[in-house]
């Protein structure tokens, strides 16, 4: 019999690996098993490796506008595989930060392909048999296949790219995600269908490595879950670099060449147009990794893919959980790490609440980046609040105007009534870095009041978030 | 390490005392048992006592000082081997953190010393165990450290506040469910909806059910106040603007004072009450009474081993109209009706500034010798303010008397959580109409206030029947 652990987390992603760290440290024996790599897509082959990149993109877009700081740069280029060979650097180097944590925490690795054959009944743990993983070597000290005990089991399997029939990603000419991340060498022209976060940074980055980038969405509106204004906001900016964009469009079928693709889409401009391209990436968001977990024999209730919780983490199934992407959306790692938490600190008996989705920020690194957290304004209208909306342009603003980044704004959205701040919107230079304060003010409960007493340092881009707070008030100062 | 003393919590709900007098003087020598310092609330007067040896190195409230938060750290006790004058009191506050609730420590002290009501204080690196040892409840965060009680900052997010002022709900009347006890916006929305009001502050008084007999004591309050905490009513100054300055003087209020206005405002405003009025013929009890107090036997003294009066009747009878009436024998708790096996009757025993209503447990069961007993005791201790927090809470009836006033008929203000409250008028002769022909007899007229939360009209009538019926047929108390 082997031993039985306190807790186990089958997925050492954002949330899996939060999780079993923050189990540890609650006094849980704890293991996390993982089949591909320690810190998951996340760290691997999403958040982290692609802000890798979209810094060469960045420092190169410079490098292309020497004159516009009074510099010269001449013979600018750049080497796709040291790009890429960064990127992978900078996921490595984290990669083994997590087994670090995961050490010095005495969490087990069990390196392998779980499935959950009992949870905990009575006096009697939960069994997970582990199999022996094809897709990567074991880190160092990883416990190996077997079976496994555990008291408490939480699924952190986080998820996967959806593939749409018929245009089915083929590692070639139809990328995911993961061959976006590593491209051999640039390609000329890109497709790419789908126009939310993850479509949208691959789309910035390859138009400002050079690529002839057109973006296929089927909604009427680029960055669906952005407030509509920044979004529209974000298209100009993005077709002023050169992106086609094609709204309200569909592709409907790919033919392939040996050197390139062929997409009919329809919708958008009126009549089916045809589109080729080198490359074209998928990324029509993602769905849960519900499968050969063992969650069907237990009668495991899932709803679209994704696993039903309690808002704690816990299923129908006593004795298993769920946190992260694989519980359901906003698929994005802080959502999953701060699940982890309330999950494993609900299964200690502290006193912990369901998180509040609605004050989950999101962030998306294209050029220029968007940072919003919150109800739009038109979500707000639609909830049926009478809003207040505050706006400020980085034109008026001494920071951005010094940095060469007079374009963008923030916009606040209050409720008219009790001053309840409900979103913030932006878009511009350095916005992923700003929109926190926001989330403190959201979670704080602050009114438009306190906002306006806080105190902004001056020169810095976050005076627009006071400005634009102002605004929704009536009091904005320079514009 | 100093020994903290902390402001003890002489009952589940109490939130704040006076210190009223030092026992001890710094530097004196304690040892365990030793009566430290005595402290008032709203209506007794405690001692309490101390559980650790040492030297009383540090006396931090002063005595006279009212309104000590529970859980304040009062003094400092050096133990073995330090030195008193090197004693300081902790930096940081010196607030503990421990939940307040720790009526684990009482009966530990009561069970020393039988008479005086003793506590021993909490302390500070100790109290979270305790508390949690014998009342779960106190566990959990809920016990609202948010608010000091009246005057006291009312720990809150500027949302709630707003809202709160909005709604013109009291926010101190709001059970807060932040971090720390915060109060926040959903808070004040559920508090808008009718719940989530804490149990009023600083009532110490007979009405909180005891710890050991209701493990939810420090749950929220009754629901249905409308908004929470009582309107304000006229502000000080207003009240004097309509008198002549020199035409009054003004008399501090004490704590039994606020309790009584407080909970009785509350009452009045939480419970519908409706009235049902009986008159009770008391010929045959008057004649059994003095047939029973004739055949009392003597005790050591020479003087009578007991002298029923008509109130120990009283009490006695409805004691068992509760259980013959089991409906009837039940108080409201917010979400659900506690239903009694045995009947506690509380009887209202005036006292110089106030009144006490200590409960005869059993009144159902018990003979009217014992009741007798008890009930001088009890009056007794009342005058003395030695009464007990678990002698004069809980109940679920009460009776009041105000015969001995030459008073006919009145209503009472029933006694939260209790759900009636019977009013007893002097017992005289009147002419009735008795088979067509006039006749004198001697009458009580009694009026029963009913909660209609759990008792309507037909119920009410049923247990003042039974009342009614056993007091002109009073053999039936006996057997």
């Amino acid at each position: 019999m082997s031993e039985t652990y306190d807790v186990l987390i089958i997925g050492a992603g954002p949330g899996g690996y939060v999780t079993a760290i923050r189990a540890a440290q609650l006094g849980f024996k704890t293991a996390v098993v993982d089949r591909e790599h320690l810190g998951g897509i996340c760290l691997n082959w999403g958040c982290i490796p692609t802000k890798a990149l979209l810094r060469s993109a960045e420092i190169f877009h410079y490098f292309q506008h020497p004159g516009e700081y009074g510099l010269t740069a001449e013979k600018v280029g750049f080497d796709t595989a040291a790009i890429v060979k960064r990127s992978r650097g900078v996921s490595a180097r984290l990669n083994g930060g997590v087994g670090m944590l995961l050490k010095k925490n005495k969490v087990d690795v069990i390196w392998g392909e779980a499935t959950v054959e009992s949870v905990a009944k009575g006096n009697q743990p939960g069994q997970v048999t582990v199999k022996e993983s094809k897709r990567a070597e074991p880190p160092k000290g990883a416990k190996g296949a077997g079976s496994y005990q555990a008291k408490h089991i939480i699924v952190a399997t986080g998820a996967r790219p959806r593939a749409l029939p018929g245009i089915e990603p083929d590692k070639k000419q139809i990328w995911t995600y993961y061959e976006a991340m590593v491209p051999e060498t640039m390609p000329k022209s890109l497709l790419v269908m789908g126009s939310g976060a993850i479509g949208i940074e691959f789309a910035s980055f390859y138009r400002t490595m050079g690529a002839e980038v057109t973006v296929v969405e089927v909604l009427p509106q680029i960055l669906p879950v952005e407030d509509a204004e920044i979004a529209a906001m974000a298209r100009k900016r993005f077709e002023k670099q050169g992106i086609k964009i094609l709204t309200g469009a569909k592709v409907t079928k790919v033919e392939k060449a040996s050197d390139s693709i062929t997409a009919t889409i329809e919708g958008g401009d009126g009549k089916p147009q045809q589109i080729k391209a080198e490359k074209m990436i998928s990324a029509v968001g993602v769905v849960g990794n519900i499968e050969n977990l063992g969650l069907e024999k237990l009668g495991v209730k899932t709803d679209r893919g994704c696993i039903v919780t309690d808002g704690l983490g816990r299923t129908n199934v006593p004795g298993l959980y769920a946190i992260g992407d694989v519980a359901g959306p906003p698929m994005l790692a802080h959502k999953a790490e701060h699940e982890g938490v309330i999950c494993i600190e609900t299964i200690k008996g502290l006193h912990t609440h369901p998180m509040d989705k609605g004050k989950i920020p999101g962030c998306t690194y294209c050029q220029p980046q968007i940072a919003s957290v919150g109800l739009t304004e038109a979500k707000a209208k639609e909830q049926g609040f009478q809003v207040k909306v505050g706006r400020f342009p980085f034109a008026g603003n001494g920071k951005a105007i010094a940095l060469g980044e007079p374009d963008g704004m923030i916009k606040t959205v209050f409720d008219a009534k009790t001053g309840q701040l409900l979103g913030a919107h932006m878009v511009g230079a350095e916005v992923t870095e700003l929109i926190q304060g926001y989330v403190v003010a959201m979670n704080l409960e602050s009114t438009e009041e306190e906002l306006m007493h806080t105190v902004f340092p001056h020169p810095t881009l976050s005076e627009m978030m006071h400005e634009s707070v102002l605004d929704a008030y009536g009091k904005v100062i320079h514009t | 390490m100093p020994i903290n003393v902390l402001m003890p919590a002489l009952s589940p709900t109490m939130e704040k005392g006076n210190l009223a007098k030092w026992l001890k003087k710094e530097g004196d020598s304690i040892k365990s048992g030793d009566v430290l310092a005595e402290i008032e609330t709203d209506k007794a007067t405690m001692e309490v006592e101390a559980v650790d040896e040492g030297v009383l190195a540090k006396i931090i409230v002063p005595e006279g000082t009212a309104d000590v938060p529970v859980n304040d750290l009062i003094a400092l006790i050096a133990g073995e081997g330090e030195d008193p004058g090197s004693v300081q009191a902790p930096g940081g506050g010196a607030k503990a953190e421990a939940p307040k609730a720790s009526p684990a420590e009482a009966p530990k002290a009561d069970a020393k010393t039988s008479d005086n009501a003793q506590m021993s204080y909490a302390r500070s690196n100790e109290a979270p165990d305790a508390a949690k040892a014998v009342n779960p409840a106190a566990g959990q965060p809920a016990a609202s450290p948010a608010s000091g009680g009246e005057g006291g900052r009312v720990f809150s997010s500027p949302l709630a506040r707003r809202l709160a002022k909005m709604d013109g709900i009291d926010l101190g009347a709001i059970q807060g469910t932040g971090p720390h006890g915060r109060v926040i916006a959903r808070d004040v929305q559920a508090a808008k909806a009718g719940g989530g009001l804490k149990a009023p502050a600083s009532q110490a008084a007979a009405e909180a059910p005891k710890a050991a007999d209701a493990p939810k004591a420090a749950s929220p309050a009754p629901k249905a106040a409308p908004a929470g905490g009582a309107p304000a009513g006229l502000t000080t100054d207003q009240v004097k603007g309509f008198y002549a300055k020199d035409a009054y003087e003004e008399v501090p209020l004490d704590g039994m004072r606020k309790t009584i206005a407080k909970r009785l405002t509350e009452a009045m405003q939480v419970a519908p009450h409706f009235y049902l009025t009986v008159d009770c013929e008391l010929d045959a009890l008057m004649t059994l009474r003095e047939t029973l107090n004739g055949s009392a036997g003597k005790d050591k003294d020479g003087k009578p081993a007991f002298k029923l009066s008509v109130n120990d009747f009283v009490i006695k009878a409805m004691g068992l109209a509760l259980t013959r009436v089991p409906a009837a024998n039940a108080v409201w708790a917010e979400d659900r009706i506690l239903r009694f096996k045995h009947a506690e009757v509380g009887v209202a025993v005036a006292i110089d500034g106030g009144l006490f209503t200590p409960v005869i447990r059993r009144a159902d069961e018990k003979t009217l010798s014992t009741i007798s007993k008890e009930m001088k005791d009890f009056a007794a201790r009342a005058r003395a303010k030695k009464l007990k927090p678990e002698e004069y809470q809980g109940g679920v009836t009460s009776v009041s008397n105000l015969g001995m006033f030459g008073i006919k008929h009145f209503t009472a203000v029933i006694n939260p959580p209790q759900s009636s409250i019977l009013a007893v008028g002097a017992g005289e002769k009147r002419v009735v109409v008795k088979d067509g022909a006039p006749a004198v007899v001697q009458v009580m007229t009694c009026t029963l206030s009913c909660d209609h939360r759990v008792l309507d009209g037909a119920l009410g009538a049923e247990l003042v029947s039974a009342f009614k019926g056993l007091i002109e047929n009073p053999m039936g108390m006996l057997v």
